[in-house]
C-alpha cells in the first residue's frame, strides 16, 4: 500500500494578512507561511494507517515559503520520503486548479493507492483539491472524510454530510480523499525529531514543467471586510430582549 | 603489691571456641558487607557518564554566585553532621535522628577504639615484642566508658522515639499508599517490613547491648571503678534490686552477649543489602547535590532524546535513587500529589530505584512493591518514561521544587522527571493543549498563537513611547514573557510597570515582535530542540539591541535567563521586576507608601526557590506601608500555584482541587484583603481560584507592581 | 428556452437543506438576468416537488440508492444532468455534497469554479462572485467570464425565504443508471448522528453558561431553556471546574473549539481562555451583568440583562 499525502503552505491566519499592490493577492514578502492544518490531518491519517498495516507514505508538496519545514516535520513524524514539487513560481499565489494539475503530473510517474489531502484550504478560491485531483486523473474522490477504514484492496470512507450524518461509502483504489479530520489530532514531531530529519534525510525534487490553462475566476481585487466593532447592546425589558434574541436565532434557521 | 588496673577482661567467660566463631562470624560478616557495597559502588560507577562528568562540581565561571551554591566538602560535612536538612522541616524527627545518629556513630567508634586496641595494638605488639599492650585501661577506660554510655543513651532515646513514631504515627507522609493507583493493584508491605526490621532491629541491638553491660557490671560484683560506667553500672544496679545475683547475671550474660553480638553482626551485614543502606548512601549524596542541576537542566543523553531506560541514569542519580529513606516529606509537599494528581515525588524515586535495582541484580531486602502483573516497576522490559512510570505522572509535575528543596538526603527529582519528559515528547505522547502551546510557540513563538507581530500591543494607550532597545541604547532590556504580553489581564500590569518605571525615568526598552518565549518551561516540559531554537532566536533578538542589563517580568524566564542563557552566551546581569521596584526603593528614588493595607505574599516558585529572591519583593511591600501577613507556607515552603514546567498549558481537569485553590483557602485562612503576587501566571493562576473559592469580594490579587504605583504615582498616573 | 441556472439540490436525507433554496432564490435572479430558465435537480423522486415552485424545471435523477450516499455516484449522475440541458451556470454549496461534486465536475467540463461565495450577481455577460477566503479575514471580488460557470456558496450566506415558493415546476427524470453502473464507488450506509453523548462541537445552536450561574441548582434554568431550543448546554471552565456539568461540555482552550452558528453566552465573562474556544462562532449573543466583560468585545449582541430575568422569558417563547 502506496499513500500520497498532498501537503502544502499557506498564509498564517494568525498574522494581519495585507494585500498587495494591485490588490489581487495578498502581501506574501511579510507573511509567514504554515502548513496548512487539514494537510496536517491527512497526514495524521496516512501515519495512522502506515502503524497499522505496512504501507508507505510519500508525501508530497510545491514549493512554497517554509515548505522544507513542512516535508521536513513530515520525515520527522514517520513519512518516507518527501518530494517537492518546483517549476513554478514559487513566490505567487498557485490557484488550485493548477496545483492539482501540478500534482497529477508528478502522480503520473508514481504507483500509489490512495491520495489524502486536506478537505480544504483558505485561498481555495477555484475549488477544493481532492476532487478536481480525482477528476484530473479519472480516479474516484470524496471530500469532508472523517473516518477510513482499508482493508485488503477495498476503501470504505465516512464523510461527515452536515448536521451529524455520516454517510459511509466504497471506493475503489487508487481514489482521493480530502480529509477533514483523522482518527486522533496531529502527532507531534519534537524540534530534534524534525532536525534530526533534516541531518539525515533528504527531500526530493522533481520539476514538473507544465503550461496551465484552464479557466479560472480573475480577481478583481482583495479586501478585508467592514470591521464590526464590539457587541450591538440590546435594551429595553427582559421580555424584548427576549423576543430580540429569538427573531436573531429565527432568522438563522435555528428554532 | 597488686595494683587495681581499672579496665575489664575482653571476652570474659567466653571460651577460646566462642572467641573463634566470633572472629568467623565478624570475618563472615565483614566480607558480606563489603561486597554488598562494592557492587552497589559498581553499579554507580557504570552509571552513564554525561560529558564533564564530575561527582563534585567544578565552580564554573559561569555560575552566579549567590544561586550557585555547590556545597563544599565542609560545608557539606556540617550539614550532613549536624542533620540539618532533616530537622529543618521537622524538628522533632530530626532531633530524634540527630540522637540516633551521634549515638550510633559514638557506638560506632567505641567498637572500633576497643578493636583497635584488642584486635590490632594487642595482637601486633604480641607478635613483635611479646607482651601483649593495651591502652584499654586506668583513666581512658573510665573515659571510655563514660563518654560512650552517653553515646549509648542518646542512640538509645533517638530509636525509641523514632521507632515509637513508626509504630504509632498516623502522619500522612509515612502511609505508603500510592498516588498514582495501578490498575492491577498493588502491595508494598514488603516496604512496610523493612521499615519495621530495620527500626526494630536497631532498639533491639541498644537493648541488648547495655543489657548486658549491667549484667557484666552486676556480675563482676560492681567494681567500684565501673561507676564510670554509669548507664552499665545504674542498669546492673537495676538487675540487683530485681533480685538477679552476680551468679544469675553471669549466666544470663553468657547467653545474651551472644545474642546482641549475633544481632550486631546481622546488622552490618544487612547495612548495604537493605533500606539501612541510606545511612552511607544518603550523607554521600548530600555531599555530590547540586541544586544548580534544577535551576540549570542537564542535557539530555546523547543517544536519546530522553531517559529510556536505567542505563541512562548517572552515578550520581543511581546513588540518589539509593539515598531515598521514604521520608515521604515530599510526598506531602508536592502540590500535585496534594492535588489529586498521579505524582508523587517518592512514589517516582521508588519506582525507578525497584526498577533500576532488579535490573542491575542489586535488589535492596524488603524494598520491593509487588504487585499482581508485571507493570510500573515491575516492568523491567518497559520505557521508563509513559511505562514504568505512567505519562500522566510525569504530566502531572509543576516543577516546583518543592520536593528538592525538602528532600532531606539531596535527591534532585526535577531534573530526572525532566529527562522522562523529554522521552515522552520524543514520542510525542503529551495532551492535546500542550501539544498545540508548543506548535504555537514553534511557530509564532509565544504559548498564545498569536502573531509576534501583536507581542507590544500591550503598549498601545500609554502616554509615552516604549523604547526599541534595537535602535536606541537603553540601561535595562525589559524581557516580558507570553503572559505579560498578550494575557488581556496582564496586559494592564505591564502598563503599570512601565508607567512606574517611565516615571522614575528608568531607561528600558524593549525587544517588541522580536521576543520570543524565554523557554524556561519549554524546556521543563521536556521540548530541548524547541527550547534551543527559542534561545537562538533570543540571543539573536539580544545581539540586535543594546542594553546593559535585562530585566523580566516572569520568574520563569528569569531564572532560564539567569541559570541557563549564560552557556548559550548570554553575559548581562538578570533581575526581576521587584528587585527593580525595591531598588527604586532604597536608593531614596522614590519615597516609601503609606497604604495601610493587610496583605499577604505569595513567593513564586521559580522567584523563591529557585533564585532565593525572597527579600526584595518583601522589602518592597513592607516600603509601600503595607502590613505583611506570612502565610504559613511561605519563603522556602511556599506552595506552587500548579502552572510551572508547562502546566499551564495541559488540562487540569484531571486534579481534585487546583494547587491555586488549595493556596486561596490557606490565604483566606489569614486576615488579610489582598494577595500579592510577582508573577504573571500567578495573577492569572490565583484571579481564577478566587473565584472558584468564590471570595473575589474578599481577597484581592493584586500585582506588587499595582500596589506601588497605588503608593508612589499621583492618581492621574495611574488611571493609564 | 434554454437552462440558465441549474442548481443541484442536496438532498441526502430528510428534508432538502436550506441552502438549496438559498440557491434557488439566487438562482432566479441569475437566470432571469441571463434570459434563461431556472432549473433544480434532486436526487430520487421526492413527490414534494412542489416546493421547488421558483424553478422553471425540475430534475429527477433516478435509481440512485436513497439510503446512502456516495461521492462517485452523486458526481455520474449530476454530470449526466449537466451534460444533458448544458446551463450556463452551476449553484451548488460549499458543504460537503457541494464540494464532492464542484471541483470534479468543473474540471470534467473544463469550466471555471468559484468556491466560498457569499454573494454571486449577473453583470452583462459576466459573473461577479464575492468569495470568503483566508477564513474570513479578506473578501474577493472575481469575475467569470467563460460558460458554463460552477460556483460554490457557502450555506448561510444568501437569503433563504426567497426561494421558498410554492409551485409546479415541470418535471423530468432522468435515468442516470449507466453512469452509475460505470462509476467507481457505491454507497452503504447512512449514520444518524449520536443522540446519546453530547457533541458540542457539531451542533448549530449552543446554550453555554458561565460562573455568573452560580450554583449547580440554577443550572436547571439553562438546562430547560437548551431543551426547549433543542441545543445542547455546554459552560466555561469555572462551571465544569466545580463539577456541574461534566468536561464534554467545556468551551475553551482547554476544552473544545466549537464553531456554532449562534452562540448564547450566559454569565460568561470572557476570560481569554474562554473566548479560545468560541470566537469563531458565526454569531455570538451574550448576557452579562458587567457591562465591561470582555466576551461583549467579541460578541455581536449583548444585554447587560440579569440572565435569571432572561432565562425563563426566552424558554416561554421558544417552548411556548
Amino acid at each position: 500500500m502506496h499513500i500520497v499525502v498532498a501537503m502544502r503552505q499557506l498564509a498564517d491566519l494568525v498574522e494581519e494578512l495585507e494585500v498587495n499592490g494591485d490588490g489581487t493577492d495578498i502581501d506574501r514578502d511579510f507573511v509567514k507561511f504554515v502548513s496548512n492544518e487539514w494537510d496536517e490531518a491527512a497526514l495524521e491519517e496516512a501515519l495512522t494507517i502506515k502503524d497499522e498495516s505496512a504501507a508507505s507514505v510519500t508525501v508530497v508538496a510545491l514549493d512554497e515559503p517554509d515548505v522544507d519545514q513542512t516535508l521536513y516535520a513530515a520525515l520527522a513524524k514517520g513519512a518516507d520520503r518527501a518530494v517537492k514539487l518546483t517549476g513554478h513560481d514559487p513566490s505567487a499565489w498557485v490557484r488550485t486548479r493548477e496545483r492539482a494539475q501540478r500534482i497529477a503530473s508528478f502522480l503520473a510517474h508514481e504507483e500509489f493507492d490512495l491520495v489524502l489531502t486536506g478537505v480544504q484550504a483558505a485561498d481555495d478560491l477555484d475549488g477544493q483539491l481532492a476532487g478536481i485531483l480525482g477528476s484530473t486523473l479519472d480516479i474516484p474522490h470524496a471530500a469532508v472524510v472523517v473516518g477510513v477504514e482499508l482493508t485488503g484492496s477495498s476503501l470504505r470512507v465516512a464523510q461527515e454530510l452536515g448536521g451529524g450524518l455520516v454517510g459511509v461509502s466504497e471506493l475503489e483504489l487508487p481514489a482521493v480523499l480530502g480529509v477533514q479530520a483523522a482518527r486522533q489530532a496531529p502527532r507531534y514531531a519534537s524540534i530534534t525529531r524534525i532536525r534530526q530529519a533534516m541531518q539525515t534525510q533528504k527531500i526530493e525534487e522533481q520539476e514538473v514543467s507544465l503550461e496551465v490553462t484552464t479557466p479560472q475566476v480573475t480577481v478583481r481585487r482583495l479586501y478585508p471586510p467592514e470591521k464590526q466593532g464590539g457587541a450591538t447592546m440590546l435594551t429595553g425589558s427582559a421580555k424584548d430582549v427576549a423576543t430580540e434574541i429569538v427573531n436573531i436565532l429565527r432568522s438563522k434557521g435555528l428554532v | 603489691m597488686l595494683a587495681i588496673i581499672e579496665t575489664r577482661k575482653i571476652f570474659a567467660g567466653e571460651t577460646e571456641v566462642a572467641k573463634i566463631v566470633f572472629y568467623v562470624l565478624a570475618l563472615i560478616v565483614l566480607v558480606i558487607f563489603f561486597v554488598g557495597v562494592i557492587r552497589r559502588l559498581v553499579v554507580y560507577n557504570r552509571g552513564r557518564r554525561a560529558p564533564n562528568f564530575a561527582w563534585l562540581r567544578r565552580r564554573d565561571p559561569r555560575d552566579v554566585p549567590e544561586v550557585s551554591e555547590r556545597p563544599t566538602v565542609p560545608s557539606s560535612l556540617v550539614t550532613i553532621a549536624t542533620n540539618q536538612t532533616i530537622i529543618k522541616t521537622k524538628h522533632k524527627v530530626g532531633v530524634s535522628h540527630w540522637l540516633l545518629f551521634w549515638g550510633f556513630i559514638g557506638l560506632f567508634l567505641a567498637t572500633s577504639i576497643l578493636s583497635l586496641d584488642y584486635d590490632v595494638l594487642g595482637n601486633a605488639s604480641r607478635i613483635i615484642t611479646g607482651h601483649t599492650y593495651s591502652f584499654f585501661q586506668g583513666p581512658f577506660y573510665l573515659a571510655y566508658n563514660a563518654v560512650f554510655d552517653f553515646a549509648g543513651l542518646l542512640a538509645l532515646v533517638g530509636t525509641v522515639l523514632l521507632a515509637s513514631r513508626r509504630w504509632f504515627s498516623k502522619e500522612p507522609q509515612l502511609d505508603y499508599t500510592r498516588a498514582q493507583k495501578p490498575e492491577s493493584g498493588y502491595s508494598r508491605a514488603r516496604i512496610v517490613i523493612g521499615d519495621h526490621v530495620f527500626v526494630s532491629g536497631l532498639l533491639l541491638i541498644l537493648v541488648t547491648g547495655l543489657l548486658i553491660q549491667g549484667l557484666r557490671i552486676d556480675g563482676e560484683h560492681f567494681p567500684s571503678f565501673e561507676q564510670w560506667t554509669w548507664l552499665g553500672y545504674l542498669i546492673g544496679k537495676g538487675f540487683a534490686g530485681l533480685g538477679v545475683g552476680a551468679a544469675a547475671a553471669r549466666a544470663v550474660h553468657a547467653w545474651l552477649w551472644w545474642v546482641h553480638v549475633g544481632l550486631a553482626l546481622a546488622f552490618v551485614a544487612y547495612i548495604p543489602w537493605s533500606k539501612a543502606w541510606h545511612m552511607l548512601a544518603s550523607p554521600a549524596n548530600l555531599a555530590v547535590r547540586d541544586f544548580s542541576n534544577v535551576r540549570r537542566l542537564p542535557q539530555p543523553p546523547a543517544d536519546n532524546a530522553g531517559y529510556r531506560s536505567v542505563d541512562d541514569l548517572t552515578p550520581k542519580e543511581l546513588l540518589g535513587l539509593d539515598s531515598c529513606t521514604k521520608c515521604g516529606r515530599c510526598h506531602v509537599v508536592c502540590p500535585a500529589r496534594t492535588g489529586g494528581a498521579p505524582l508523587s515525588p517518592r512514589d517516582l524515586i521508588l519506582d525507578l530505584r525497584q526498577l533500576a535495582d532488579h535490573k542491575h541484580g542489586i535488589p535492596l531486602l524488603f524494598d520491593t512493591e509487588t504487585r499482581p502483573s508485571p507493570t510500573g516497576p515491575m516492568n523491567e522490559d518497559g520505557c521508563l518514561a509513559g511505562e514504568v512510570v505512567v505519562g500522566e505522572t510525569l504530566w502531572s509535575c509543576t516543577t516546583c521544587m518543592a520536593c528538592v528543596e525538602i528532600c532531606p538526603v539531596g535527591i534532585e527529582h526535577v531534573p530526572l522527571i525532566v529527562q522522562l519528559r523529554r522521552t515522552l515528547v520524543d514520542q510525542g505522547a503529551m495532551d492535546p493543549t500542550l501539544q498545540s502551546a508548543l506548535q504555537n510557540i514553534a511557530t509564532q513563538g509565544n504559548s498564545f498563537g498569536k502573531s509576534s507581530r501583536m507581542r507590544a500591543r500591550w503598549t498601545k494607550g500609554l502616554d509615552f513611547p516604549i523604547v526599541d532597545a534595537r535602535t536606541q541604547h537603553v540601561e535595562y532590556l525589559w524581557f516580558l514573557g507570553d503572559f505579560a504580553s498578550f494575557d488581556e489581564r496582564l496586559m494592564d500590569i505591564s502598563r503599570t510597570l512601565a508607567t512606574v518605571l517611565h516615571a522614575n525615568g528608568i531607561s528600558f526598552g524593549i525587544l517588541f515582535e522580536e521576543e520570543r518565549n524565554a523557554g524556561n518551561d519549554v524546556r521543563r516540559v521536556g521540548e530541548e530542540g524547541l527550547f534551543e531554537m527559542l534561545v537562538e532566536q533570543n540571543m539573536n533578538a539580544f545581539a540586535k539591541a543594546s542594553f546593559d542589563k535585562i530585566f523580566t517580568t516572569d520568574p520563569h524566564s528569569f531564572n532560564t535567563l539567569r541559570n541557563e542563557y549564560p552557556a548559550f552566551g548570554l553575559d548581562r546581569p538578570v533581575l526581576h521586576y521587584s528587585e527593580l521596584l525595591a531598588k527604586l526603593l532604597f536608593t531614596g528614588k522614590v519615597a516609601p507608601g503609606n497604604l495601610m493595607r493587610k496583605v499577604t505574599y505569595h513567593d513564586p516558585c521559580y522567584l523563591g526557590r529557585y533564585n532565593r529572591i525572597f527579600e526584595a519583593p518583601r522589602a518592597v511591600i513592607s516600603a509601600l506601608g503595607c502590613d505583611l501577613v506570612e502565610m504559613p507556607r511561605h519563603g522556602v515552603n511556599s506552595f506552587c500555584c500548579g502552572a510551572g514546567g508547562g502546566r499551564i498549558w495541559m488540562d487540569d481537569s484531571v486534579l481534585d482541587e487546583r494547587p491555586s485553590v488549595n493556596r486561596i483557602k490557606e490565604a483566606s485562612t489569614l486576615d488579610v484583603d489582598y494577595f500579592v503576587v510577582a508573577c504573571p501566571k500567578d495573577y492569572a493562576m490565583f484571579s481564577d481560584a478566587v473565584k472558584t473559592v468564590g471570595i473575589e469580594d474578599k481577597l484581592k490579587v493584586v500585582d506588587i507592581v499595582e500596589l506601588f504605583a497605588e503608593a508612589t504615582l499621583s492618581s492621574a498616573l495611574v488611571d493609564v | 428556452m434554454a437552462i440558465a441556472v441549474l442548481v443541484v439540490g442536496e438532498r441526502v436525507a430528510g428534508e432538502s437543506p436550506d441552502v438549496t433554496f438559498e440557491l434557488l432564490g439566487r438562482g432566479r435572479e441569475l437566470a432571469d438576468a441571463l434570459s434563461g430558465e431556472l432549473a433544480v435537480v434532486v436526487v430520487n423522486d421526492l413527490d414534494e416537488g412542489a416546493q421547488f415552485g421558483i424553478a422553471d424545471v425540475l430534475y429527477v435523477v433516478d435509481g440512485m440508492d436513497s439510503a446512502s450516499y456516495s461521492a462517485p455516484q452523486w458526481e455520474a449522475a449530476i454530470g449526466a444532468v449537466i451534460q444533458r440541458v448544458s446551463p450556463q451556470v452551476v449553484l451548488v454549496s460549499t458543504g460537503t455534497v457541494g464540494i464532492d461534486l464542484a471541483g470534479a465536475l468543473a474540471t470534467k467540463f473544463n469550466a471555471p469554479l468559484a468556491s466560498y461565495v457569499i454573494d454571486v450577481t449577473a453583470q452583462g455577460d459576466k459573473l461577479v462572485v464575492t468569495s470568503q477566503l483566508y477564513g474570513g479575514k479578506l473578501l474577493s471580488e472575481g469575475e467569470i467570464d467563460a460558460f458554463p460557470a460552477f460556483v460554490s456558496v457557502l450555506p448561510g450566506s444568501l437569503p433563504v425565504e426567497k426561494g421558498r415558493a410554492q409551485g409546479s415546476p415541470r418535471v423530468e427524470h432522468i435515468d442516470a443508471g449507466d453512469q452509475l453502473r460505470l462509476s467507481k464507488g457505491r454507497g452503504t450506509e447512512l449514520r444518524e448522528p449520536d443522540t446519546s453523548g453530547v457533541d458540542i462541537t457539531s451542533a448549530a445552536l449552543l446554550v453555554s453558561v458561565g460562573r455568573g450561574i452560580g450554583s449547580k441548582e440554577n443550572l436547571e434554568l439553562v438546562a430547560e431553556l437548551a431543551e426547549a431550543m433543542k441545543a445542547p448546554l455546554s459552560a466555561s471552565r469555572p462551571v465544569i471546574d466545580q463539577g456541574w456539568l461534566p468536561k464534554p461540555h467545556q468551551v475553551g482552550k482547554s476544552g473544545k473549539k466549537v464553531k456554532p452558528t449562534v452562540y448564547l453566552a450566559f454569565g460568561i465573562s470572557g476570560a481569554p481562555e474562554h473566548l479560545e474556544g468560541m470566537r469563531s462562532a458565526e454569531t455570538i449573543i451574550a448576557c452579562n451583568t458587567d457591562p465591561s466583560a470582555p466576551i461583549f468585545e467579541v460578541a455581536h449582541y449583548g444585554t447587560t440583562l440579569d440572565l435569571f430575568d432572561l432565562v425563563p422569558e426566552l424558554t416561554d417563547i421558544v417552548g411556548g
